[in-house]
């Protein structure tokens, strides 16, 4: 690892002042990726700051009777929750399809959301990446690129984001909470993380000075109808060559609304509002699910040996919507897929 | 060289390695060390205390040989910085016997022939620790999901499984709803 200094924020406006003060400097939190990225040379941070004694591991009900929850509550601790178990199944699924007993452990909600992508190109420095290097060429678009996007890609990067949770927070419409030197701003889940465009170095529309502190959950949690389907390499433990989070509500076989978003396609959760407008008003019926998969894909591109991925995600979509309208969620237990 | 990777060797100065001093308590023992900051937990225990039962497999959070629990909870020591431990409490595999007793999870590996080189076992007892006190896994396919964080080379997982339903079925666990 490189050499770096160390210091703590006793508090979040401490973190903001320790963070403008030095622009070399990143927070550290669970650490589970950031570790990693600095000892691969990935990522050369002059200072990290500790946030992890900030008081910012509550999960608390909102006024409008959703959940806010504290940027540091592990990703174990969120999944296991009561009030998520019950109201929110849908993202304790999608945690629990992603990383380690271990891993969740240790990673927190706010870093979950600042996790880099896992593209082998970023990750070896001894190859051309815009993203790590910007203007160096992408290694990925003539490379292997098995596990790249396929939506909303561009010519500079062709990453995907590697996150299970956000696929069911885009999807559940959450909102992130950021304090910065200019106060506090509420971001939508949508417009937080960006596609890459000609900036694949810019993850995020968080500023510089920026820390997240709470994500936030609306009421409705879709608790009836929902399923996250992940389909992997392995069964356990591996990252999503695509996923889908399907949320509905039905009512006497109609579709009332509909949220779909799919993992491992894009630089980012791949919430369709075209798809799910689609779905609202239909009946809840295969051929419904088949329709809507069709959108979800319709400006889908492969790279050569991800072209798979696009009949992967239009299946696994129509199953993940037929799975939540019948009330029988995929299990991250037993990975049959039914 | 590109200009960017040029202009980041220039300006890139070292810092001075400012060493910060911390307490670990490891298996109830207070250890005060002076690290610099980039040392791991895991370097911290093995370099640094001198304890080499925790192994560094993969070094990189993909294959769990690392795992300790930290305040009772299963963590790859490995993606954990010792400074950001202060004050701790840490239990590695030499801390998990009691008076010259092992844990019965120690005792159900051996009864069940649970590895073969050894090299994951520190790793995968110090998970089962973890799992166990957790309580969330009740059967066997929910053991395998809830230990995947530890990779074994020579294919053990089938007397791994085998040796934590032993140690789970002598032990009370309370049974929460799957959340799945």
């Amino acid at each position: 690892m490189n050499n770096f200094e160390f210091s703590r924020a006793t508090d979040v406006a401490d973190a903001v002042r320790q963070i403008a003060a030095d622009p070399g400097a990143t927070f550290v939190a669970g650490g589970t990726n950031l570790i990693d990225l600095i000892k691969e040379g990935v990522t050369k941070p002059s200072r990290l700051i500790d946030i992890t004694r900030l008081q910012l591991n509550r999960i608390e009900n909102t006024s409008d009777g959703g959940l806010r929850i504290g940027a540091l509550v592990p990703n174990s601790d969120l999944a296991y929750h009561p009030e998520i178990d019950k109201r929110f199944p849908l993202l304790a699924s999608a945690i629990l399809a992603g990383a380690s007993p271990q891993l969740r452990n240790m990673a927190t909600t706010g870093g979950n959301l600042l996790q880099r992508t896992r593209c082998f190109y970023f990750y070896d420095t001894t190859t051309p990446c815009n993203k790590r290097e910007p203007g160096s060429g992408c290694s990925a678009v003539d490379g292997l690129n098995r596990m790249q996007a396929i939506l909303g890609a561009s010519e500079h990067c062709i990453a995907t984001h590697p996150s299970d949770m956000c696929v069911a927070l885009a999807a559940l419409e959450a909102r992130v909470l950021v304090a910065g030197r200019n106060g506090e701003r509420s971001i939508a889940f949508a417009d937080f993380h960006r596609l890459p465009g000609d900036t694949p170095q810019i993850d995020t529309n968080l500023n510089k000075d920026e820390i997240i502190t709470a994500v936030e959950l609306p009421p409705n949690g879709f608790p009836k109808n929902y399923s996250y389907l992940k389909i992997r390499d392995r069964l356990s433990y591996a990252f999503a060559l695509v996923s889908v989070a399907a949320a509905l509500e039905i009512e006497n076989g109609v579709i009332r609304q509909a949220r779909l978003a799919l993992g491992g396609v894009a630089h980012k959760p791949w919430r369709d509002r075209e798809a799910e407008a689609q779905l609202s008003g239909a009946p809840a019926t295969r051929e419904s699910f088949a329709r809507a998969a069709e959108t979800v894909l319709r400006e889908a591109r492969g790279f050569g040996d991800n072209d798979f991925k696009i009949d992967l995600a239009r299946r696994a979509t129509a199953r993940a919507l037929s799975q939540a309208a019948n009330g029988t969620p995929q299990s991250q237990i037993d990975k049959r897929v039914r | 060289m590109t200009k960017s990777s040029m202009a980041r060797k220039e300006s890139k100065k070292l810092p001075t390695p400012a060493k910060m001093t911390i307490t670990l308590h490891v298996n109830g023992v207070a250890k005060t060390l002076h690290l610099a900051p980039w040392t791991t937990l895991l370097d911290a225990l093995r370099i640094h205390i001198g304890l080499t039962g925790t192994k560094k497999g993969c070094d990189h959070g993909q294959c769990g040989a690392c795992t300790v629990l930290v305040d009772g909870r299963r963590i790859n020591a490995c993606l954990t910085l010792a400074v950001m431990k202060d004050g701790a409490q840490i239990t590695t595999i030499e801390g998990l016997a009691k008076d010259g007793a092992l844990h019965p999870v120690q005792q159900a590996f051996i009864d069940h022939d649970a590895f073969q080189c050894g090299y994951c076992t520190p790793g995968q007892i110090c998970s089962a620790v973890g799992l166990i006190g957790e309580a969330r896994a009740h059967s066997a396919e929910e053991i395998r999901e809830l230990m995947s964080g530890n990779i074994c080379r020579c294919g053990a997982y089938p007397n791994i499984v085998t040796a934590i339903e032993q140690v789970m079925s002598r032990e009370p666990v309370s049974r929460p709803k799957e959340s799945a």
